[in-house]
Formats: structure tokens, sequence, C-alpha cells
């Protein structure tokens, strides 16, 4: 995408019939690492790639919980991100103290994108910057939704989104009819493989990855780091053992340079 | 630092118009409803009086209304206050249908939005002069509850308003029990109708049973029960009694 005229605020419409200002938020969606989603009839789950801004710091928060029964996963400003968990939260817990019943995940996602609509069409205001993959339970099972910039929501059986999310889409592509019938450990091991695809190279250890689970008979959570290298062992045992032997030095200094390449274009904000 | 609250009339100095603006008695009230589970859902009966005051003013007030797919509501004290949730309920089961997504307020969910709407106008020294008994089935469970004017709302197996608590309960807490069959459930609520027909003043002899169960909502024709009035006891009601006459 360029420049134009058209750009400068929400507003506008180009000639084409086009919201310059939306699809540049949806572009910065595109610029935080990736988070994935996944759901069986009963369980959906929710992983993502720990970024950090440095060595020196903790990872990013991209994975919340709204309620028991909802779970959201962000890419992209993160700021943004928090605020609309917290919106969402709200929601959530102002619908059971009302009906003492969990708000239908699906009914959620409408608010959020009725919401993000609204900044699409004030001049005083922008866009949220932020991706959402919602996993949740209604009445009819587990769902997983995407809400973008734009104010669009879409219900998916699995999906990915943020940076190097091709890479996990196509292989969630190869897989996800057979998700639906899935049990709970094949969808775990299902979405730590995606993960492992945005990683491109990059050995998966359970501390570059957070993974939570929600379904009908289990409240959201997150899995613990045992949990999920239990999960990578059993397809990474060989492939790592292989690796060490090599030696770590040769590893070492390129996986370096490979971050400082990939990080320039990334915004500080952005994760 | 300490407030004092000023009590000169029972709710801080507000002038004469304002209190007009709050409901202070009921004018047109219905009297008990009485409820309970039965094996495929729920029965519910009321009589269909309005009375005013003591006149027993209007003979076919139907307090028993459907809400929704799932749930059946019965209100016992002032008539338009119901006439008003009735309208309120019917936005929010509209509102919830517009979603047309699969899901749907039961029971559960219109018992609790009553829960709260009873205890806030309570608080608002605005009461809606009812005592509200919901029942229904839903996905196959069975939901009774009840909320009061105050916002008092509980769940059990058998429920009633008013007189119903004092003179049908005790009834239902002996002779109720899980899995009653319609017939049975019918021949209990009439045992607990007939105890209110003679001795509450305001019920009348025209009651009207509604069934709830997973297939939905019937209403049955209104009836009047067969009341015997030759007991001894009621041919010579004073004696023993000295002083009476």
């Amino acid at each position: 995408m360029f420049r134009n005229q058209y750009d400068t605020d929400v507003t506008t419409w180009s000639p084409t019939g086009r919201l310059f200002q939306v699809e540049y938020a949806m572009e910065a969606v595109k610029q935080g690492s990736a988070a994935i989603g996944l759901r069986s009839r009963s369980h959906v789950v929710l992983a993502c790639v720990n970024k950090a801004q440095s060595e020196l710091s903790s990872h990013q928060k991209k994975i919340f919980k709204v309620d028991d029964h909802i779970g959201v996963a962000i890419a992209g400003l993160t700021a943004d991100g928090r605020v609309l968990s917290r919106y969402m939260r709200s929601e959530s817990i102002n619908h059971f103290f009302t009906y003492e019943s969990p708000l239908p995940v699906g009914r959620l996602v409408v608010h959020l994108a009725d919401k993000a609509q609204v900044c699409t069409q004030r001049s005083w205001k922008r866009p949220y910057g932020v991706g959402l993959l919602v996993g949740g339970l209604d009445e009819s099972g587990a769902h997983l939704y995407y809400n973008c910039p734009s104010g669009n929501y879409f219900e998916y059986q699995a999906f990915a989104i943020g940076s190097r999310s091709q890479a996990a889409k196509t292989y969630l592509e190869r897989r996800f009819e057979s998700f639906g019938e899935s049990s709970r450990e094949d969808l775990i091991k299902d979405a730590i493989l995606a993960v492992r695809e945005t990683l491109q190279g990059e050995t998966l250890k359970s501390s570059l990855c957070t993974v939570s689970i929600l379904g009908v008979d289990e409240p959201f959570h997150f899995l613990d780091q045992e949990e999920i290298q239990k999960v990578i062992d059993t397809f990474e045992k060989v492939a790592e053992e292989e690796d060490e032997a090599e030696g770590e030095a040769e590893a070492a200094p390129a996986a370096a340079q490979a971050e400082q390449a990939g990080d320039q274009d990334v915004a500080p904000m952005e994760i | 630092m300490t407030f004092t609250i000023p009590i000169e009339n029972g709710n801080g100095v507000k002038d004469a118009e304002a209190d007009s603006q709050r409901t202070l008695y009921p004018y047109v009230t219905g009297t008990s409803v009485v409820a309970i589970k039965y094996k495929d859902g729920i029965l519910m009966a009321s009589d269909m009086g309005g009375s005013y005051g003591s006149t027993l003013r209007y003979k076919n007030i139907e307090r028993v209304k459907a809400i929704g797919k799932h749930s059946l509501l019965g209100a016992s004290g002032e008539i338009s206050d119901f006439q008003e949730i009735l309208r309120y309920l019917d936005e929010l089961i509209l509102n919830d249908n517009m979603w047309a997504d699969g899901n749907s307020l039961g029971p559960k969910e219109v018992h609790n939005y009553l829960t709260r709407v009873m205890y806030n106008r309570r608080n608002k020294f605005n009461p809606l002069w009812n005592t509200l008994v919901l029942g229904g089935v839903k996905n196959g469970e069975k939901y009774l509850g009840m909320v009061s004017m105050i916002g008092v709302s509980f769940e059990d197996n058998h429920v009633a308003t008013g007189f119903g608590n004092h003179l049908a309960r005790p009834i239902l807490r002996d002779e109720w029990h899980e899995d009653l069959s319609f017939e049975d459930g019918v021949k209990l609520l009439e045992k607990c109708m007939r105890v209110l027909l003679y001795r509450d003043r305001s019920a009348i002899n025209k009651l009207q049973i509604s069934k709830m169960t997973e297939e939905g909502l019937t209403v049955y024709e209104p009836y009047s029960l067969k009341t015997f009035w030759e007991f001894s006891a009621f041919t010579n009601p004073t004696v023993g009694a000295e002083g009476s006459w």
C-alpha cells in the first residue's frame, strides 16, 4: 500500500470505495506476532508466540481470560487489545450479574464488532489497531471468531493472525476438516504445531509459546510450561537430539543475526 | 466524617410532587399463585380475580402468562404493575429473538432479570407491587422460582405467593414429591386452591391452570372447584366461643 490523498482520516472515502485508515489499521494486526486459534465441537485452543522486546524483558501478554467460558488472543497494538479485553470482561460479567447465565460468545463478538465500527465512522477517533481471536462457548457448543479493526467478524474452524501467520494458516488448512471431532489432546498438539510453523526454523521450546484452552466442561485456563513441553517432546525429541549434537555454537550467532534483521520493522508498541 | 440522613418523612426531605411518583399502596390486586414442578415440567394455578380493596371487582383477569418459549410468569399484587412487567419482558424477549442466533433466554435468565428489576425498584423506594412466580423448562431442566416486591428471590420445587405461602405450602411440603404425574399434580394444586378458596376472602371460584413442558405451554380453560359448605362447624360457627354471636 502506498500513501495517497484519501488516507489522512478515517472519514474520507477513496474514489474506489475504500477507507484507507481502516486498511492501515488492519496492517497493524499483520505486524504483531502470531496468534493462533482452533476449535473442535467442544473445545477451543488459543496459542501465541511469546515475543519479548529484548532478552532483558519479559514477554507481552497476548492471551486474556474474559470469563470461564471465553478467552481472547490478540495481535497488533497490545494496548488497544488490553482495553478491548477489559470491555469484553465487563460485558461478560454484567450479563452474568443480570441473568446468572454466561454471555453467549456469539453475542459478545457482535458487541465488540459494533464497538470497532464506531471508530471507523467518527472523525475524532481512530480504528483499534488490534485483531482479536475470540474463543468461547454458547448453547450450541464451542466457537472461534476473528474480530478485525474494520468492525467485521468471522467465524472460523481454525485461524491464525499476525506476522508469519500464513505458514500457520497453510498448516491449518491441511488439517482443519478433522478438528471438529478432534480430541482435546490432538487439538492442543495441532495448535502447538501451528505455532511451530510461524517460527520458521527456530527450535520450538515451551518458553516460546503460550497455550490456553477452554471447553464444555473445562473453564478457560493456561497450560503450564511442563504440559506444553511434554507435547513438544512427543514430536521434537528426535530433531532436538540431532541439533544438540551438531553444536550450539553455530546456531547462536545465526539466531542473533536473524532476530536483528526481523525486528527492525516492528514498532516497539506492537508485539 | 459522619453524615446524617434527614429522616423527617421516611425518605429524606422530598416534596409532595416527588411523592406522587412513587408506589405507596396497591389498588387492583390479585391474590395467591401456586406452582409446582412435576414430572414433565411446571404446573401453575391462580384464580382469575382482581380485587379493588375489599370489592371483588374484576373476575376475568389472567394472572399467569407465557414468557418466550420456555417460561411462565404468575403474579399476585398490583395488576397494573404486573402489566408493566409484562411490557418489560416483552421487550426483553423481543430483543433476544432478534439475535436469531440459536441462543435464547431460559427461565433462569428471566428469573434473574426480574430479580434485578424488582430489587432496583425497591432501592428507589418505588417498588413494583408484585410477588412473581417464574417457572419453565429448558433443555429438559425444570426451573421454578419466586421474586418478591422487595427483591427477595429464590428457587424451590414448589412456590406460592401471598396467602398461598401460609395455606398452600404446608400442604405441598407434606404431599409434593418428585415426578408427580400430570393428574396428581393437578389434584394437588386443586387441593391447595380449594383451601385458599375457603379461607382467603380475596379468592374467587374461577381458577386457571397452566402447564409448561419442553414441548411448550398449555393454558387450560377456567373452571370452578366443587365446594362443600355443610360442615357442622359452619352451621353453628360460634358455638364454644363465649361472647361471640
